[in-house]
């Protein structure tokens, strides 16, 4: 069984079918990598694991998505609960306008955490799995606004890590970011593959051969292909594929 | 570049320095099965080729993939360009002590008369070529592309140890003419070390290329750039 199960998804957004009919398995504690030219359908496929788009008026969904065996769009589903589980981080660094602490603490807060002890050690815990300990254990009270770009989407990562996800959710997480800041979130990436299955939307087809182990090729809302990253990049078995990595098109 | 990419870049140059100990190991036995006419060694050079062929595709395939997941730029690109080109060289060297295997397995002329091998300095041959294979590979390990430097100069005994076994096979074949066939056995084994101690040059400098993006191919001065 998959960490992850899509079977034939269908999406909606009004009368346009932005995915058709794409079925994909995730293994557990893996990077799997979506790439594709804007408008796809990765990002918005990499949402329907959350449920980020019930948000969005007028969409539909047919199909079904799995986690750990459970389809997360049935009738009862706690979306709370699933967004604990499945944890995102964003294009742009979003830290709260709240102290590099209370921005760590803030999802243990939320879950009803009440022991200041525990949420003591569960923020020093994330921020150093997130690499970011060493850089900020002396002003954990400061703005985390004060942090550098990369900094704060570290402190992101650190957030999402801190409720203990089995899922992480990256839509380009490193596109605003400088090359040495990339570095550091990509080597974030392949250290938290130990702890949960992630899966990141990038527009750079180096970065997704680097960090992952698995790589999807969306084009017009199909699934093209779907492979081990270094077949995906060595050996393409479409076409399509092969033009995009190579940049024929796209 | 990532730091787990030095760990990728770690286990290429692990890999080459196996290829290279297996290598070495295969010369080795071709001297031992030369000098003594050991056909069991001969035989065991033999079946060992076939590991030599699988280690090559497989140090390929790995390069392969390094330079299309991690698009490596600088001493990264040059490093996996010259790993490329030495495994290359090092397969073309086991090749040789496979073909210097074949011929001792398949001769039926006898020993060498011992007179004769010491004469054409064979043993010395064999000796500088493992020599020369050995401080490559410290170089290596070491990175230190002087030293590399320093083993291009070895080339010329073999060139000329080559030189003159030529003249040495030829007297020896007027005076027996029944040992032609086993005199020009020898005179290929020469041949083919003196090829191996090309491929050690080439070796080299890739080395020196890839540490220091120096290249002292074709200038005929080894160490400008």
């Amino acid at each position: 069984m998959g960490k992850i199960e899509a079977k034939e998804v269908h999406f909606h957004y009004g009368t346009f079918h932005a995915l058709k009919g794409i079925s994909m398995d995730i293994t557990e504690h893996k990077v799997v990598a979506f790439i594709g030219p804007s408008g796809c359908g990765k990002s918005t496929f990499l949402r329907l694991f959350n449920r980020m788009n019930d948000l969005i008026p007028g969409t539909q969904l047919d199909g079904s998505i799995r986690i750990d065996g459970r389809d997360i769009y049935a009738p009862g589903t706690d979306v709370d609960d699933l967004r604990k589980n499945v944890g995102m981080v964003f294009q742009r660094p979003n830290p709260f306008p709240k102290s590099i602490f209370d921005n760590i603490a803030y999802g243990l807060r939320v879950n009803g955490i009440k022991d200041k002890e525990f949420i003591r050690q569960r923020v020093e815990e994330s921020l150093r799995g997130a690499a970011l300990w060493d850089e900020v254990k002396n002003k954990l009270n400061a703005s985390a606004y004060a942090l550098s770009g990369g900094q704060q989407q570290r402190l992101c990562i650190a957030r999402a890590m801190a409720v203990s996800p089995s899922v992480l959710l990256m839509d380009e997480p490193a596109s605003a970011l400088d090359p040495i800041s990339t570095a550091k979130v990509e080597e974030l990436i392949c250290e938290l593959r130990k702890e949960v299955t992630i899966v990141i939307v990038t527009h750079n087809m180096q970065q997704a051969s680097r960090v992952s182990d698995m790589t999807a090729f969306f084009y017009m809302g199909e699934l093209v292909e779907y492979d081990e990253t270094k077949t995906i990049f060595t050996n393409p078995h479409e076409e399509a594929t092969q033009n995009y990595i190579t940049g024929r098109f796209g | 570049m990532v730091k787990f990419v030095d760990t990728e870049l770690e286990s290429i140059q692990a890999e080459i320095i196996r290829m290279w100990t297996l290598v070495y190991d295969q010369m080795d036995r071709a001297k031992q099965a030369v000098l003594g006419f050991d056909k069991n060694i001969a035989q065991q050079i033999t079946i060992r080729e076939r590991l030599v062929d699988a280690f090559e595709l497989k140090i390929d395939s790995e390069i392969e993939d390094f330079i299309a997941l991690y698009t490596p730029v600088a001493i990264d690109l040059r490093f996996m360009l010259a790993m490329l080109k030495i495994n290359n060289d090092l397969e073309r060297i086991g090749d040789y002590a496979y073909s210097i295997a074949r011929f001792i397995s398949e001769s039926d002329c006898g020993k060498p008369d011992a007179e004769l091998l010491g004469k054409l300095r064979l043993e010395e041959m064999f000796s500088t070529v493992l020599e020369m294979m050995t401080a490559l590979k410290q170089s290596l390990e070491e990175m230190n592309p002087a030293h590399a430097i320093s083993v291009i100069a070895m080339d010329d005994t073999l060139d000329e140890l080559n030189a003159k076994s030529n003249a040495i096979l030829v007297e020896h074949a007027r005076k027996d003419l029944d040992a032609i066939p086993m005199l020009m056995g020898l005179g290929s084994i020469f041949r083919k070390l003196e090829r191996t101690g090309d491929h050690l040059t080439n070796i080299a400098e890739q080395i020196v290329f890839f540490i220091d993006a120096k290249i002292i191919k074709h200038t005929g001065s080894q160490g400008q750039e």
